[in-house]
């Protein structure tokens, strides 16, 4: 019972980020959008799991986690660089491979 | 030894493959060794078969030779096959043996040459294409060779690529013949579909058996088949071509214009007789047209300043001569005329060569003038081509050939009295311009310096082809004067005889010489009085630069480029102009879509993250809207 | 338990909410951290703790302390353009969008089966078979996406120092 309302908060979880990615003009919202959505994929694995009474939703779980990690990390770095060489935090300003 | 054969057209191949890959790195020694060297060994090969077919004659008349199948397919199986007899080795001969001394002389005049491994690969591909044509078995391989000398034409033609107007003519020589290739290809293919085969003798059997004398589907053919023939042989109307094609080196003006591939159109109708045969009107067409070139020509030679358009001009009038014996039916003179004319006009192009390269390529004739101290070899040989071609009586070939050709004329059951005249008027116009041009470039003051006469290599081929135009006539001599048949009886059994008209006999035959004598010697008693400087009229040695129209449209080959050109050149030039017509309409679009394609999609390529994270958005929805459905 | 359920979840909406409208950076992170403690006790009611208990330790105190980290060293440069960005035409698209998606999947969630459970069993120990067992090549692969991450993680963050000192 608990698992239709749980990707029902899913689904709205990450049409949230997906608000938010599109919508935040700074780059660290949009990184922040990506960690929401990505913790809704999370959570309908783990619903999806629950449903069945298997352990491969935990397993997708530990791997989105991992996928997170190393993800933020080297996000993170870029954002640094882009700060460092921009002056700026402005996802519009970073359009030099227009056209 | 006979089955040597294949080797005759494969040496100068061979010839043409080594320099085409290796030419670049031989020595000019080397390349010339190449180039004569298959040339000369295929003329020593044919020697050495032609002595095996004189030896099995008359017993055995044709030899063939099958290398392997070409094509084998459920309708039609062609093979490489050889079929030598008396034409074809008569035509083997000649083109061997003139062609080895071309090359031999093109050695020595190519000398100073950048292209000198080029041109001898294409000399050598030209002598592989003819020798194929010639020895060819069936329509298509003759085809082949037919195609292959036109190519190599129109590669020497324009063999001095930078210069365009020899660019020009070479695509205008390679464009005539075309037509005439075309219509040469059409016909092949109504043979075909008629007999299911392309081997000449069995169509030639097939033909004769199955078609009615003159019936419509033989005259298509044969008309078909004249057009090529014309076409190959600049005759009219297809004779625009040849004055042009002396933009080529003079070796190869000697060889392909004079000697060997203009007279492929006649190779092709006296190895076609029987189809001609059985259309007794297209003969009839042939002989006129003979006649009608030969005068043409000869009227336009008589006023030309370059010293090898006159030659251009004469042999036109030359195969002129042929296609009337053709057309008339003297098959056998029709081939003894190409024979000496082979020799003397081979002959008359390389002295003209002699003179142009002591003149640095000074081409005018009234640039030149009293050569005739300080060129002597060049000056006699040239008389003596002249003499041969003008048919100066008893000593020279040519008197021979030109008298057989018009006694058939005069008496053949298919000619008339007014193409008798017409031919004899010829002899004279021959005579007329050939002394015109030995009196104004050999006589009179000096006006060019020359350098000096020629080395051996360009010596010797002039004094053998001197010694063959006064030798080659006797074998071949009228009744009246020893009634020598060496010649008809050869080709007898490969052509058939010259029909007579009854009631001639030989007080008529002995008249008519005389009037052939007179003719001849009254255009060169004519030339001294006009054109001999010192004569009464010769003092006027000066350039003919009087534009009086007659003149200048006679200097123009009676304005058939000015017809030509308004006919057919401007209207398609104009067509061509408006060049935005419905296929080019149809690519432009093509191109406008895809530049407008991209101009729209280049929209899209903002450079904004958020931008794509949107569009991957909405074509996430989409997909899983249609998911949903 | 499902009260429990439904309380958890609409703390994780409000808390997703003023994330991504906030602006203040070091606010929003802080939303995103109730975020995903709602979050890990949602985990917990479905039968998954130990993927609750990681949710807070390596999410919410590893990854997003990271950032935290980032936008102090970002200082200033993370705040002060916010308010001038901040306009309410940006959000019209991106919030249509997201509609049509909550459309679409509830329909196709609605259109599934809906079985009833309860809460489950802990599942430590199979978790670990099964990641030893059938899911070992994820484990190295995930093992593999860590060391270029590391590596990048390093390279570019040593670049920005090395280019700090030069100037």
């Amino acid at each position: 019972m608990l698992s239709t309302p749980a990707l029902v908060l899913a689904i709205m979880l990450f049409g949230l980020g997906l608000i938010g990615l599109l919508s935040r003009r700074n780059i660290l919202y949009m990184l922040l959008s990506l960690e929401i959505m990505l913790n809704a994929a999370a959570l309908a694995f783990i619903a999806g799991g629950a449903r069945w009474g298997q352990v491969d939703g935990e397993i997708m779980f530990l791997f989105i986690l991992t996928l997170a990690a190393a993800e933020v990390s080297v996000a993170l770095g870029i954002v640094l660089q882009l700060s460092h060489r921009f002056r700026t935090l402005d996802a519009d300003a970073f359009c030099e491979m227009r056209g | 030894m006979i089955s040597l054969l294949w080797l005759i057209p494969a040496l100068p191949l061979a010839g043409f493959l080594v320099l085409a890959i290796f030419g670049g790195r031989f020595t000019r020694q080397q390349v010339a060794w190449v180039g004569c060297g298959s040339v000369g060994t295929a003329a020593f090969t044919t020697a050495l078969v032609g002595r095996e077919f004189f030896q099995g004659f008359p017993d055995r008349e044709s030899y063939q030779q099958t290398l392997w199948n070409w094509i084998d397919t459920s309708g039609m199986t062609v093979g490489i096959s050889w079929s030598l007899d008396a034409l074809s080795l008569l035509m083997v001969a000649v083109i061997t043996a003139i062609g080895f001394l071309i090359h031999l002389y093109s050695a020595e005049y190519m000398a100073h040459d950048d292209g000198y491994a080029r041109f001898f690969a294409y000399m050598n591909l030209f002598v592989a294409a003819m020798l194929t044509l010639v020895l060819a078995d069936n329509l298509l391989l003759l085809y082949l060779g037919w195609e292959g000398v036109g190519l190599c034409s129109y590669l020497l033609i324009g063999f001095w690529y930078r210069e365009p107007e020899y660019g020009t003519a070479a695509q205008k020589a390679f464009i005539v013949t075309r037509i005439g290739d075309t219509a040469f290809a059409i016909g092949i293919f109504i043979l075909f579909t008629q007999f299911k085969t392309l081997s000449i003798q069995q169509v030639q059997s097939l033909a004769t058996e199955t078609w009615p004398v003159g019936s419509n589907v033989a005259m298509i053919v044969a008309v078909l088949f004249l057009i090529g023939a014309v076409g190959k042989s600049a005759q009219l109307p297809l004779q625009v071509w040849l004055p042009d094609a002396m933009a080529g080196p003079t070796p190869v003006s000697a060889l392909i214009h004079a000697a060997t591939m203009v007279t492929a159109g006649v190779y092709l109708i006296a190895r076609m007789h029987h189809l001609f045969e059985l259309a007794p009107m297209v003969q009839e067409v042939i002989a006129v047209l003979g006649l009608v070139t030969l005068l043409l020509a000869a009227t336009s030679a008589l006023v030309q300043q370059d010293i090898k358009r006159v030659l251009a001009y004469s042999t036109m009038s030359q195969i002129g001569y042929m296609f009337l014996a053709l057309g008339v039916g003297a098959w056998p003179a029709a081939l003894f005329h190409f024979l000496t004319h082979s020799c003397f006009k081979a002959l008359l192009f390389l002295a003209a060569g002699s003179v142009i390269h002591s003149l640095h390529h000074e081409q005018n004739i009234f640039k030149m003038g009293g050569l005739r101290r300080h060129l002597p070899w060049t000056f006699w040989t040239f008389l003596i081509g002249a003499a041969a071609m003008s048919g100066v009586p008893l000593i020279t070939s040519g008197f021979y050939s030109k008298d057989w050709i018009l006694w058939s004329v005069w008496s053949s059951p298919l000619s008339h009295r007014w193409i008798w005249f017409g031919a004899l008027l010829g002899a004279m116009l021959t005579g007329l311009y050939s002394f015109r041009l030995i009196f104004r470039v050999f006589f009179g003051e000096v006006r060019t310096q020359p350098t000096g006469e020629s080395g051996l290599a360009m010596r010797l081929p002039l004094v053998v082809l001197a010694f063959l135009a006064l030798t080659v006539g006797f074998l071949e001599m009228p009744h009246t004067l020893g009634n020598v048949t060496l010649f008809s009886h050869y080709l007898s059994h490969a052509l058939p005889a010259t029909a007579v008209l009854p009631g001639i006999d030989e007080s008529s035959e002995v008249r008519e010489q005389l009037a052939v004598t007179v003719a001849a010697l009254l255009g060169i008693g004519l030339a001294a009085l006009l054109f001999l400087p010192g004569s009464l009229f010769g003092a006027r040695g000066t350039d003919q630069s009087t534009s009086h129209p007659s003149v200048t449209l006679l200097q123009g080959g009676w304005g058939f480029d000015r017809l030509y050109d308004r006919l057919f050149v401007r209207p398609w030039f104009a067509v061509t102009r408006n060049s935005s017509d419905m296929v080019d309409r149809g690519y432009e679009w093509l191109a406008v879509c895809a530049e407008s394609c991209h101009g729209w999609l280049s929209h899209t390529q903002t450079g904004h993250v958020r931008w794509y994270a949107a569009t991957i958005a909405v074509g996430t929805l989409m997909l899983l809207g249609l998911f949903a459905m | 338990m499902e009260m429990l359920f439904y309380i958890a979840a609409a703390v994780t909406v409000l808390a997703t909410l003023r994330v991504i409208t906030h602006v203040h950076a070091v606010h929003a992170l802080l939303y995103l951290v109730v975020a995903l403690i709602a979050l890990s006790l949602i985990f917990y009611l479905l039968g998954a703790q130990f993927a609750a208990a990681l949710e807070i330790i390596i999410y919410g105190g590893a990854i997003m302390v990271l950032f935290i980290f980032v936008v102090m060293l970002l200082g200033p440069l993370a705040v002060e353009q916010e308010r001038t960005w901040f306009s309410l035409s940006a959000w019209v698209g991106p919030s249509i969008l997201a509609l049509v998606l909550l459309g679409e999947v509830g329909y196709l969630i609605a259109s599934g089966d809906h079985p009833t459970m309860a809460v489950a069993e802990p599942r430590q120990k199979a978790i670990s078979i099964a990641l030893y067992g059938p899911y070992i090549i994820g484990v190295e692969l995930a093992s593999m996406l860590l060391l270029p991450g590391l590596i990048g993680a390093y390279h570019l963050g040593r670049r920005l120092s090395s280019e700090a000192r030069s100037c």
